[in-house]
C-alpha cells in the first residue's frame, strides 16, 4: 500500500563502532547535568543556604558544558565519514538475569547527534531565561535540581543504545514532567494537572513496555543493533504488534490523539518548563522514538498506516483547540500538539519523511521554545495573567518580546524564508505525494495555524489596551530576553540545515536513502499553495479577530464548534465517560462488593462461628457435675463402641 | 456364697449412699460396703488385699473422711433443690443406661471356668505378690513413693495457713493482761476450776466462792449458753435426798471433809429457803 | 466369676451416679472411691479368673493412688471450706464462660 513499505531493505542496520577520542567522552553529556541534579537536589541538606545562592548557576553551568561537549562530538562526528557515523559506548552492565544481559550503552549517531544540540542547546537558554523567571521564587533551587534531573534523563532517552536504557530516560523525563508541572503544588490545578499528566504517560509506558517485553521475547535482547539487524526475520504479527505498541507509548509521550488530554492542562507549570518540555523536547520523544524504530516501522505498513492516521487526527485536533483558547499558554500548547502531528505524518510516511520529521522538530523546538519563553515574559510584565483576552497593544512596552515572538510567529506560519516555512513544506509535500487526502488535510493544517497564530499576535501585541488596572507591562531583564534574541535567531535561520539538503543526508545513515518521488504536483506549486493557504488563514484571522473589538471576557453565546473547542474537543468529558467513569464505577463496585460481599462472608463467618461458640460456651458452665456427665456420656460411647465393635 | 449374701448388702449400703442426706450416714454406708468388698477379696483369695483393704481403705482413708467431715461440720448436708437444669434427670438416665449396658454386656459373655490361683499363691499370697512387686512392677512401686512424698507434701501446702502478724512474746501477753485489769478490771490470774465435791466434781458443777455463791467463771461458757450448768441448790437436794436414804442427819454428819462439808451445809440451809 | 464383674458395674454405676447427683463435696468423693472399689474388685476377681496375681497388684497400686488422691481431695476441700464456709461443689463454679 504505501510506497516506502517497499523500501524495507534500505533501512540501514545499526552498527555501531567503538568509541574512540573525543567520543570516549560521551558519557560525560549525561553525568554533567546528573551531577548538578543530585548536587542540587540532595545537597540542599548540607549546605542549603550556599545552595540556594548559587544552585541556579550549577544548574546552567552543567547544562551549557553538556551543550559544549556536545558540540564538541558533533562537530568530530561531522569530521567523520559517513560509515563511521555511529558510536557505541558501553558503559557497564546494567543487569543480568537468565539469558537477559542489558548493557549501559549509549548510541552516538547522527539521529541522536542532533537532539543532544537540541537538548542541550534550547535547554542551556531555557535555563538562562529560568534564573530571571524564578528569581523571586522561594524553590529556585530545587526547579534547577528538577531541570537538570529532566536534562539528563531527556539525554539518557536519546543516548541509549538499547529501548531499556530509553525506557529508564523515558521513565526518568516523566518523572521530571510530573514534578515540574506540579511545581507549583500548593495550587491545586498544578497538583491536579501534574497528577493527570503522569496516569496518562502511564497509559502510554504500558505500550513501551509491553513493547519491550515483546522484543526480549522475540529478539532475546532490546539493542537496536540487533533488532536492526533481525527484524525483518520476526513475523509480521509480532511486527505490527510491535508498532503499534511503540506507537501507543510516542502517543503518551508527545500528547498525540487519544493520549492528548494531559498537555494542555500541563501549561499549569512554570513557563520555562512548558517551553522546554512541553514544547521543544520530551514531548518530541514520541517522534524520537518512532523515528528511531524505523528498522520495525519500515516492515509494519499497518502500524505506519495507523501512525499517520494518528499523526493528522492530532494535526488538526490541536489546531482547532488552538483556535478556541484564550489562555495564552494553552493556544501555544494546542499548537504544539498541533506540530508535534506534523512530525508525527512526517515520521509515519516513512523513509522519505523522517528527515523532514526531525527537521521540522528541530526548527519547531527553536521557535515554539521561542514562543513559549516569549510568552512568559508577557506573562512576567503582566502580573501572570494567562488571559489574552486582557492583552493588547503590548508591541510597544515590550519590544524586545514582541520582535522575537514575531519571529516565531512567522517561522511557525512558515512565511518564507523562515525556518518553518521550510521544514513544514517539505513535510506537506511528502504527504502529498503519498496520500493525496492526508496531504490536504496537512495543508489544511496549515491553514489553521496561520489563523490561530494570527488570532495570538493580534489579541497579544496589537489593538486596544485590555489590561487590568494596577498593571504595568514591561521589558523583561537581559538574562531573559538574551535567550529570546538567540532563539529567534535561530527560529529564522533555522532553515539553513536543508541547504544542499544537509540534513536528509546527514540523517541517512540512521534513516536510509529515499527513493525519489515525483509529487503530483511540482513542488515550487505545492509551496505556493501552501503559503496560499496560509495566507488565507491568517487573512481569516485578521477579518475575524484583528478588526473587531476584543470583549474582556470570553463571549458565552458562541457557536458550537467554539464551545467544542474551548472544552478540548471533549477530549477530557471523552476520557472521563469512557475511562474514568466505568473506572470509577467498577472500583466502587469492587469496593462495595468487598465490603459486602468478601468482607460480608468473611465477617459472617467469623460472626457465625463467634456466635456459635457464644452459644457453645454457655456448656462450659463451671459445674464440675456438668462436666463429669458429659465425661459420663463419653465414657458410655466409648463403652458402646467397644461392644460394637467386639461383638460385632 | 458368701457372695451371694455380700452382694445385696453392698448393692443396699451403696444406693444408701445415694439417698442418705447426712455425709456421715453415707461414710458409714460406704464402710460397710469397703468391709464387705475385704470379705470378697478373701472369698477371692486374695487375703494381703483382704488386709489391706481393711486397714489402709476402711481405717484409714474412711477415718480420713470422718476426720474431714468433723472439721467440715457434721450437719453439712445437701439441699433437695437440685441447681444445675436437667442435671439429676440426665445423671439418673445416663447412669442407668451406662450400668444396663455394662450388666448386659457382661452377663452376655462367658468367662469360662476360673484358673484359680492355688498355682499362683504356692508359696503364700503375699511372698508371692512381693516376688511380683519387686521384680516385674518396681519401677510402677518407687513412682508410687514419689506419688505419696508428693501427696504429703501437697496436703501440707494446702493446710498452711500464713502467719500474717508476729507471734506474741510471753511479755507483751502478761503486759496485756495487766493492762486489760487495770482498765476493766479483768482478772488476769487463771480461772477458778470447777466444783469438786463429794459426789460431783463434773466441768459442769461450778466451784462456790467464800461466800458460798457459785462462781459462774468456773464453768465453760459453752455449758452456761447450753443451760445444762448443774444449780447449787440441785446439788443440796441431791445431800438431803443421800441423808435421807443413809438416816444421817447432816447437821451432825461426820467424816465430810471442811471444804465440802462448809459448802454442804451452806447449801442445804439455801436449799431449804428455796423450798 | 460373672457375677463378681456384675457387681463391679453396678457399684459403679452407683458412683457414677452419686457423683453426679451428690453435692456435698465429701459424698461426691466418697462416691469416687465407690467407684475405686468397683474396680479393685473386677481386678482382683480377674486375677482369680486367670491365675495370676497382676490383677491383685494393680488392685494395690489402685488403693496406693486412691489414698494419695484422698490426702490431696481432702485438704483442697479443706481449703476450699475454710475460705467459702461451705461443702458443696456446686459453690466453686466461678471458672467459666
Amino acid at each position: 500500500m504505501r510506497a516506502s513499505a517497499e523500501g524495507a531493505g534500505r533501512v540501514p542496520v545499526v552498527h555501531p563502532i567503538g568509541a574512540e577520542g573525543a567520543f570516549s567522552w560521551l558519557w560525560l553529556i549525561i553525568a554533567l547535568p546528573l551531577a548538578g541534579a543530585v548536587v542540587l537536589l540532595v545537597g540542599g541538606a548540607l549546605a542549603r543556604g550556599a545552595l540556594d545562592r548559587v544552585g541556579h548557576w550549577i544548574g546552567t553551568g552543567t547544562v551549557v558544558g553538556s551543550f559544549l561537549v556536545s558540540l564538541w562530538l558533533f562537530i568530530s562526528l561531522l569530521g567523520r565519514g559517513e560509515d563511521e557515523r555511529q558510536i557505541g559506548q558501553h558503559l557497564f552492565t546494567w543487569f543480568e538475569v537468565g539469558e537477559l544481559n542489558v548493557g549501559m550503552d549509549l548510541l552516538y549517531d547522527p539521529l541522536s547527534a542532533l537532539f543532544l544540540l537540541l537538548i542541550t542547546g534550547v535547554g542551556s537558554l531555557i535555563h538562562v531565561y529560568s534564573i530571571g523567571y524564578m528569581e523571586h521564587d522561594v524553590r529556585r533551587r530545587r526547579f534547577f535540581g528538577y531541570l537538570n534531573l529532566f536534562i539528563a534523563a531527556m539525554l539518557v532517552l536519546v543516548l541509549g543504545a538499547n529501548y531499556l536504557v530509553v525506557f529508564l530516560g523515558w521513565e526518568g523525563v516523566g518523572l521530571a514532567s510530573y514534578l515540574l508541572i506540579g511545581f507549583w503544588q500548593h495550587k491545586h490545578s498544578a497538583a491536579a494537572a501534574a497528577k493527570k499528566a503522569f496516569v496518562i504517560n502511564r497509559v502510554g509506558d504500558i505500550g513501551l513496555s509491553l513493547a519491550i517485553a515483546l522484543m526480549f521475547t522475540t529478539f532475546g535482547t532490546t539493542d537496536f543493533a540487533t533488532i536492526s539487524e533481525q527484524a525483518s526475520g520476526a513475523s509480521q504479527t509480532t511486527l505490527n504488534a510491535l508498532g503499534l505498541l511503540l506507537l501507543l507509548g510516542a502517543c503518551g509521550k508527545s500528547a498525540q490523539v487519544p493520549l492528548q488530554a494531559w498537555l494542555l492542562d500541563a501549561m499549569e507549570g512554570p513557563t520555562p518548563v512548558s517551553a522546554l518540555i512541553h514544547a521543544a523536547t520530551m514531548v518530541t520523544a514520541g517522534v524520537y522514538l518512532v523515528v528511531r524504530s524505523n528498522f520495525i516501522y519500515e516492515l509494519t505498513p499497518v502500524a505506519q498506516t495507523v501512525v499517520v492516521i494518528v499523526a493528522t487526527v492530532t494535526l488538526l485536533w490541536g489546531a482547532i483547540l488552538g483556535c478556541a483558547k484564550d489562555d495564552i499558554k494553552k493556544a501555544l500548547a494546542g499548537s504544539t500538539m498541533s506540530q508535534i502531528g506534523y512530525m508525527m505524518l512526517a515520521a509515519g510516511l516513512g523513509v522519505a519523511g523522517y528527515p523532514f520529521a526531525i527537521f521540522h522538530l528541530l526548527t519547531h523546538g527553536f521557535f515554539k521554545a521561542n514562543m513559549f519563553l516569549g510568552a512568559g515574559s508577557v506573562m512576567h510584565g503582566m502580573n501572570d495573567d494567562v488571559d489574552m483576552r486582557h492583552y493588547g497593544g503590548l508591541r510597544s512596552f515590550m519590544p524586545i518580546t514582541f520582535l522575537t515572538f514575531a519571529m516565531g510567529y512567522l517561522a511557525i506560519i512558515g512565511f518564507p524564508g523562515f525556518s518553518g516555512f521550510f521544514s513544514k513544506d517539505k513535510i506537506i509535500e511528502t504527504a502529498l505525494a503519498d496520500n493525496l487526502v492526508v496531504g490536504l488535510c496537512a495543508l489544511l493544517g496549515a491553514g489553521i495555524t496561520g489563523f490561530y497564530m494570527t488570532r495570538l499576535m493580534l489579541m497579544t501585541f496589537f489593538g486596544e489596551k485590555r489590561w487590568a488596572k494596577d498593571v504595568h507591562p514591561h521589558e523583561s531583564p537581559s538574562v531573559m530576553t538574551v535567550p529570546l534574541i538567540v532563539l529567534a535567531a535561530l527560529s529564522v535561520l533555522g532553515g539553513i540545515m536543508l541547504l544542499n539538503d544537509f540534513i536528509v543526508d546527514f540523517l541517512s545513515p540512521v534513516t536510509g536513502v529515499a527513493e525519489h518521488h515525483e509529487p503530483p504536483l511540482p513542488a515550487i506549486v505545492i509551496t505556493m499553495i501552501v503559503v496560499g493557504v496560509v495566507a488565507l488563514g491568517v487573512a481569516a484571522a485578521w477579518f475575524l479577530v484583528g478588526r473587531k473589538e476584543i470583549a474582556r471576557d470570553a463571549p458565552q453565546d458562541v457557536s458550537f464548534a467554539t464551545r467544542a473547542a474551548r472544552a478540548d474537543l471533549y477530549g477530557d468529558a471523552i476520557n472521563d465517560s469512557l475511562v474514568v467513569g466505568p473506572g470509577r464505577s467498577m472500583t466502587t463496585g469492587l469496593a462495595s462488593f468487598d465490603r459486602r460481599g468478601v468482607d460480608g462472608v468473611v465477617e459472617g463467618g467469623s460472626a457465625g462461628v463467634g456466635a456459635m461458640s457464644g452459644v457453645l460456651r454457655r456448656v462450659q458452665n463451671g459445674f464440675v457435675r456438668s462436666y463429669a456427665l458429659s465425661l459420663l456420656g463419653g465414657a458410655l460411647l466409648v463403652v458402646l463402641a467397644l461392644l460394637a465393635v467386639n461383638l460385632a | 456364697m458368701a457372695f451371694w449374701i455380700l452382694a445385696p448388702i453392698m448393692v443396699v449400703a451403696a444406693l444408701g449412699i445415694l439417698f442418705v442426706r447426712k455425709a456421715v450416714h453415707a461414710a458409714l454406708l460406704l464402710a460397710v460396703v469397703m468391709i464387705s468388698l475385704a470379705v470378697l477379696y478373701a472369698v477371692l483369695e486374695a487375703p494381703f488385699l483382704f488386709a489391706v483393704q481393711i486397714i489402709v481403705y476402711t481405717g484409714a482413708i474412711l477415718m480420713l473422711f470422718l476426720f474431714v467431715l468433723m472439721l467440715v461440720g457434721v450437719d453439712a448436708s445437701d439441699s433437695i433443690v437440685e441447681t444445675i437444669k436437667g442435671q439429676r434427670l440426665m445423671a439418673i438416665v445416663l447412669g442407668l443406661v451406662f450400668g444396663a449396658v455394662l450388666v448386659t454386656a457382661f452377663s452376655q459373655i462367658s468367662l469360662g471356668t476360673a484358673v484359680g490361683l492355688e498355682e499362683a499363691n504356692t508359696g503364700g499370697n503375699i511372698e508371692q505378690l512381693a516376688n511380683i512387686l519387686f521384680s516385674r512392677y518396681v519401677f510402677a512401686f518407687e513412682a508410687t513413693s514419689a506419688l505419696l512424698i508428693t501427696a504429703a507434701v501437697g496436703a501440707m501446702v494446702l493446710a498452711h495457713r500464713e502467719r500474717l502478724t508476729p507471734k506474741e512474746t510471753q511479755a507483751a501477753m502478761a503486759a496485756k493482761r495487766m493492762r486489760d485489769y487495770a482498765e476493766s478490771g479483768k482478772h488476769p490470774g487463771p480461772l477458778p476450776a470447777p466444783g469438786v465435791y463429794a459426789r460431783h466434781n463434773a466441768v459442769d458443777t461450778p466451784a462456790l466462792l467464800p461466800d458460798g455463791t457459785a462462781s459462774e467463771a468456773s464453768v465453760s461458757r459453752v455449758l452456761a449458753a447450753r443451760g445444762v450448768m448443774r444449780s447449787a441448790p440441785a446439788m443440796a437436794d441431791d445431800i438431803e435426798e443421800l441423808q435421807r436414804q443413809s438416816g444421817i442427819d447432816g447437821a451432825v454428819l461426820p467424816g465430810t471433809s471442811g471444804k465440802s462439808g462448809a459448802a454442804a451445809n451452806t447449801e442445804a440451809s439455801t436449799g431449804e429457803d428455796v423450798k | 466369676m460373672t457375677q463378681y464383674v456384675v457387681l463391679s458395674a453396678i457399684l459403679f454405676t452407683i458412683g457414677c451416679i452419686g457423683v453426679l447427683t451428690r453435692r456435698n463435696a465429701i459424698v461426691v468423693f466418697m462416691c469416687i472411691e465407690l467407684m475405686l472399689n468397683a474396680g479393685n474388685l473386677a481386678l482382683v476377681a480377674f486375677a482369680k479368673q486367670h491365675g495370676n496375681l497382676d490383677g491383685q497388684i494393680a488392685a494395690f497400686f489402685v488403693m496406693v493412688v486412691a489414698a494419695a488422691e484422698v490426702v490431696i481431695g481432702l485438704a483442697i476441700i479443706m481449703t476450699i471450706f475454710r475460705t467459702r464456709r461451705s461443702a458443696s461443689v456446686d459453690d466453686a463454679s466461678l471458672l467459666k464462660y
